[in-house]
């Protein structure tokens, strides 16, 4: 019983945490929650009992993809913040 | 990011819907197989030369599989490699202002990233773990040394970093070449040999793996971390280019 609530709760913040990842309009606040959503999905396999998956989602879903997509994201607004620095005195 | 709106918008939701729900529709109608793999896994289990059943099927049943997975992995990180703008990294590598307390954290958790490697190589043959989780596992500890600066950048990898690029595949491919030469097939170990076999493919798998993963994310393309870099050349430099354009 305490397990198929665990399951159920842990389906639907899922899915929350993914439809909120795609729907935020920051790229930071994206690539946090997916790092979030990364981290429960690790749960949600060591639930089903697939212990293999939940160790490979951890540390290539999460912590991997996490930390290219962190670096991607300080590129992108990196490069904004000199442009506007570059415009802002000529 | 360019809007679209107007009915374009709307066909695209529908058609959205009605291939998500279609999906759901077929995963439902999906009949369940009534033999189960997991048996037959089962079965040949002490042929396989491990006694974890992923294992099994990773390495022995459907090893073709890995073997391309690793070439995969490889072609990928060598087009991360490819498209690296020219030039050298124009941030300096050693973070000068690293904190003391980053530092002592690193020396405590790279060992035992490096152990938690190992035993994940080693456990793979009997539980849960194996090449692929303890190649990650190294190379997540290599993004953590790159990120606080201790170990440098690159402009292209170096004779060591190459080998360790290919071992992986090289020494694959040669264990599952080797029982051609014996009259049978591709990837086809004899029982006796197995364990052997998989062990040595598994640790080479580990080392590529791991300097495949943290090549894709140190060489990807000059470093531009703020917490790393002092920086101030480089955006003066940039101002400087802006101001005469």
């Amino acid at each position: 019983m305490l397990g198929e609530i665990l399951d159920f709760s842990l389906a639907a913040i899922l899915i929350w945490i993914a439809w909120r990842t795609m729907a935020t309009p920051n790229l930071f606040n994206a690539v946090v929650l997916f790092i979030a959503f990364g981290l429960l999905m690790t749960l949600a396999w060591v639930r089903l009992h697939a212990p293999d998956i939940a160790l490979a989602e951890t540390a290539i879903g999460t912590g991997l993809t996490g930390a290219l997509m962190l670096d991607a994201v300080a590129h992108i607004t990196g490069k904004r913040g000199r442009r506007r620095a570059g415009r802002n005195p000529s | 990011m360019s809007a679209v709106y107007g009915p374009i918008r709307q066909i695209a939701a529908a058609l959205a819907w009605i291939l998500g729900i279609g999906l759901i529709a077929a995963i439902v109608s999906l009949s369940r197989p009534d033999f189960g793999l997991a048996q037959l896994v089962e079965a040949h289990l002490e042929q396989s030369g491990v006694r974890h059943p992923v294992t099994a099927v990773l390495l022995n049943y459907r090893g073709y599989d890995t073997l391309l997975e690793i070439a995969v992995l490889l072609l990928a990180v060598l087009g991360i490699l490819a498209f690296r703008p020219p030039g050298p990294a124009t941030i300096p590598d050693a973070a000068t202002d690293s904190s003391p307390v980053l530092a002592a954290l690193n020396r405590l958790i790279v060992p035992l990233i490096v152990l938690a490697a190992g035993y994940l190589l080693w456990a793979g043959a009997h539980r849960p773990g194996g090449a692929f989780q303890a190649g990650a596992v190294l190379a997540g500890g290599g993004v953590l040394l790159r990120l606080t600066g201790t170990i440098p950048s690159f402009e292209s990898p170096n004779a060591w970093l190459r080998v360790c690029l290919v071992v992986g595949l090289g020494v694959f491919l040669a264990v599952a070449a080797l029982p051609l030469f014996e009259g049978s097939r591709l990837l086809e170990y004899r029982t006796a040999e197995a364990a052997m076999a998989i062990l040595v493919v598994e640790s080479a798998l580990t080392v590529s793996i791991a300097a495949i993963l943290a090549t894709a994310f140190i060489g990807a393309a000059p470093p531009r971390i703020r917490c790393l870099s002092p920086s101030r050349p480089a955006h003066s430099a940039e101002g400087e280019r802006a101001g005469q354009s």
